[in-house]
């Protein structure tokens, strides 16, 4: 403006750009760069490397529950031994027994028992399920494939070592010379192990599975998203749009990120307390888990979708407004559909976080031993992280790698959905 | 007692302004953004099917001015607005008024072009079917073609009406906007700084359609370009640190204005 102004500040032509004080310093804002880029590679590489820990560890226990070792036995059956219209009340003990002696034709009656305690104690209810699933197997000769029971699975995985003396492992010389036959005569195969998938949980790790797990976190989640999903929105809808800026809407405000924050266990507690104590509603049910789990995603769900709502640019709002629209036009014709991408990426990553979240799932009873999937939210039930907790305090060697297979499971269901979350945010969202 | 006769002796002196054509008219108007004060008594009335400019150095009310005429303002965390502003003889601060009515009549044109992230033809089509103007689809074509047509942006588009709005170049999504605003048939259309984002050639192309708008609407426009004012106006208001220091014909104000302090914005000396 003024001239004072000019001859106040050094004139620019008299800096020096060559001279070492200005190159030294120039070197070292540069060096101040390199150094700032080198932190970060080496907070990512750890960060990466403790996930690649993580992950190779559980997948060098856990492989091995991703294929089961089982015998491949021919039984004979005819409808004499078995009445075609109550196939259940057939002697099925009876008929595997015969059948597994067939494999070792010169056994002692006084090792029968040992022998048999290889082979999966279920074997005659897995032959008679097969049986009443396909009537067809009741003529002639069929072949079923029955699981080892753990000591020998563990034997073929190599869990259990041969060289520790007879007395200090869960299976004996006479019963490893069998095994041994065994293979030799090609009745033993490791194929994949369907039934971790498709097997709810059993006491017997060769039989145990994550259906009931799957399913139970399944219906949690649903129930959970019905309800935190259009209370939440409509919650920051009003807080974001209607509300007027008051004492009572800071606290509210206040409130939510505060209950955000809260330990999950505390909703555990609240569920149990309300939920089950209060309105009576079952235990260890889906049902009370999704509503827990829907408390516990409800303020992050707010928050997110209020932030979202802001950032829709306001010349929008102005142009809804500009030609008459109401309130509620503007936000339903324009906002939302326009935070939407980011809200539902928002809901996703939240539920991905309901999925793993293992306390207030205990407090409810989640962490029952329920043998069969539930048939819907009112049946009992456990769900992926509770039954990584079931297995985990288990005390059989097969649980140990079924444990670190189910983490794997969550992980891959967690993977997955934050997959979808981002494919969401890049395929749908604006950037303004 | 009091009052009322002279709330009926204001309504009958605005029934007489409107006679002679004036479209709005703002009586006293003060505006506060809080504590602050942005304007100061603003007496300023806007004739029917004229171009009026605001005028005046940045933050010096004319946008907010501008804004009191469609109670664009409400949406301000805030804002208080005193005084009476009328359109034709309604006043539009009555308690009793709908705004999404006095919006319909007062469209509204931004400073940033800002079309819907929808189609050219939803753009047009959003404001005439929020307001139940179309009874069947043919009546809400014709509306969009001679919206596009007024806008001078029908041949541009004619073949591309379900692309995005905002695929357009800036000065089409700021003819888009006007369109879109002209679709709803209002009265009055506010425009706030239409070409600043836009080129020459796209300003132009503006100014050329403020002038053919004119025989159906009445419009206020605010500008940061004197030459724009000069252009586009008939009459011309400038205003300084919130205060209206003159409104006149546009002629008169940039070859004789009674205010020096119009005289000295308009040579280039502040602002």
């Amino acid at each position: 403006m003024s001239s004072a102004a000019i001859t106040d500040t050094v004139s620019p032509a008299g800096v020096n750009w060559h001279s070492d004080e200005m190159k030294a310093r120039r070197k070292a804002r540069y060096a101040a760069d390199r150094r700032l880029q080198i932190y970060g590679i080496i907070a990512i590489t750890f960060a990466l490397g403790f996930l690649a820990i993580l992950v190779g560890s559980l997948s060098f226990t856990g492989y091995k529950a991703f294929t089961q070792t089982v015998a491949t036995v021919e039984i004979v059956l005819s409808t004499a031994k078995v009445d075609p219209a109550n196939i259940g009340e057939a002697d099925w003990r009876g008929i595997v027994r015969g059948a597994l002696r067939g494999l070792v034709p010169d056994m002692k009656r006084s090792e029968e028992r040992k022998f048999f305690e290889m082979f999966t104690s279920s074997a005659p209810f897995l032959v008679r399920d097969a049986v009443v699933a396909d009537p067809s197997k009741l003529t002639g000769k069929s072949s079923f494939a029955i699981p080892m029971a753990d000591p020998v699975d563990q034997l073929a995985k190599a869990g259990i070592s041969r060289d520790v003396p007879e007395n200090q492992r869960r299976i004996n010389d006479k019963q490893i010379g069998i095994y041994d036959q065994l293979v030799a005569n090609g009745v033993i195969s490791t194929p994949f192990n369907w039934g971790l998938f498709f097997n709810a949980d059993s006491r017997f790790p060769e039989l145990a599975g994550l259906a009931g797990a799957i399913s139970g976190s399944f219906w949690s989640l649903l129930v959970c998203f019905l309800i935190s999903f259009p209370i939440g929105i409509a919650a920051a809808i009003y807080l974001e749009e209607f509300a007027p800026k008051n004492r009572i809407t800071d606290l509210i405000e206040v409130n939510i990120n505060n209950l955000a924050a809260v330990p999950s266990v505390v909703f555990g507690l609240l569920g149990l307390a309300v939920f089950l104590g209060w309105m009576g509603l079952p235990r260890s049910a889906p049902l009370v888990g999704g509503l827990v789990l829907a408390l516990m995603t409800l303020p992050t769900l707010i928050i997110v979708t209020r932030v979202s709502l802001k950032s829709v640019p306001s010349s929008i709002r102005e142009a809804a407004l500009g030609v008459g629209a109401s309130k509620h036009e503007m936000i339903f014709h324009h906002i939302l559909p326009l935070a939407m991408p980011t809200v539902m990426t928002g809901a996703i990553i939240s539920l991905a976080r309901a999925l793993g979240e293992t306390a207030p799932l205990l407090l409810i009873g989640m962490n029952a031993f329920i043998t069969s999937p539930p048939e819907g939210v009112f049946a009992a039930s456990t769900a992926l992280p509770t039954q990584i907790y079931i297995w985990a305090d288990s005390p059989e060697r097969g649980f140990v790698s079924r444990t670190s297979a189910a983490i794997l499971v969550l992980l891959a269901f967690l993977v997955l959905m934050n997959g979808i979350a981002i494919f969401l945010r890049q395929r749908f969202e604006r950037r303004w | 007692m009091n009052i009322m006769s002279e709330a009926a002796v204001e309504k009958a002196l605005d029934k007489k302004m409107s006679t002679v054509n004036f479209k709005m008219v703002g009586k006293d108007v003060s505006v506060y953004y809080g504590e602050k004060r942005a304007l100061f008594d603003v007496n300023l009335n806007v004739r029917k099917n004229t171009v009026t400019a605001l005028i005046g150095p940045s933050g010096c009310g004319k946008s907010t001015f501008l804004r009191t005429l469609n109670r664009m303002n409400d949406t301000i965390e805030g804002c208080r607005v005193v005084g009476k502003i009328t359109l034709d003889t309604d006043d539009i601060y009555d308690p009793t008024v709908d705004v999404v009515e006095l919006r319909a009549r007062v469209g509204m044109v931004f400073q940033k072009p800002n079309p819907f992230p929808k189609s050219i033809y939803e753009n047009i089509a959003y404001g005439p079917r929020i307001h139940g103007l179309a009874r069947h689809k043919a009546d809400m074509d014709e509306i969009v073609e001679n919206s596009l047509q007024k806008a001078g942006l029908w041949n541009e588009v004619k073949d591309r009406l379900q692309e995005p709005g905002t695929g357009l170049s800036g000065g089409q999504q700021q003819r888009l906007c006007i369109a879109r605003a002209v679709a709803v048939s209002p009265e009055v259309i506010l425009m706030d700084e239409p070409c600043s984002a836009l080129d020459p050639i796209a300003t132009a192309k503006v100014e050329e359609l403020i002038h053919e708008l004119r025989s159906n609407f009445t419009i206020v426009i605010v500008t940061h370009s004197m030459q724009q004012a000069a252009r586009v106006s008939q009459r011309t208001a400038m205003f300084h640190l919130g205060n209206l220091v003159e409104e006149n014909e546009t002629d008169k104000m940039f070859t004789n204005p009674d205010d020096q302090r119009t005289q000295d914005y308009i040579m280039g000396r502040f602002g």
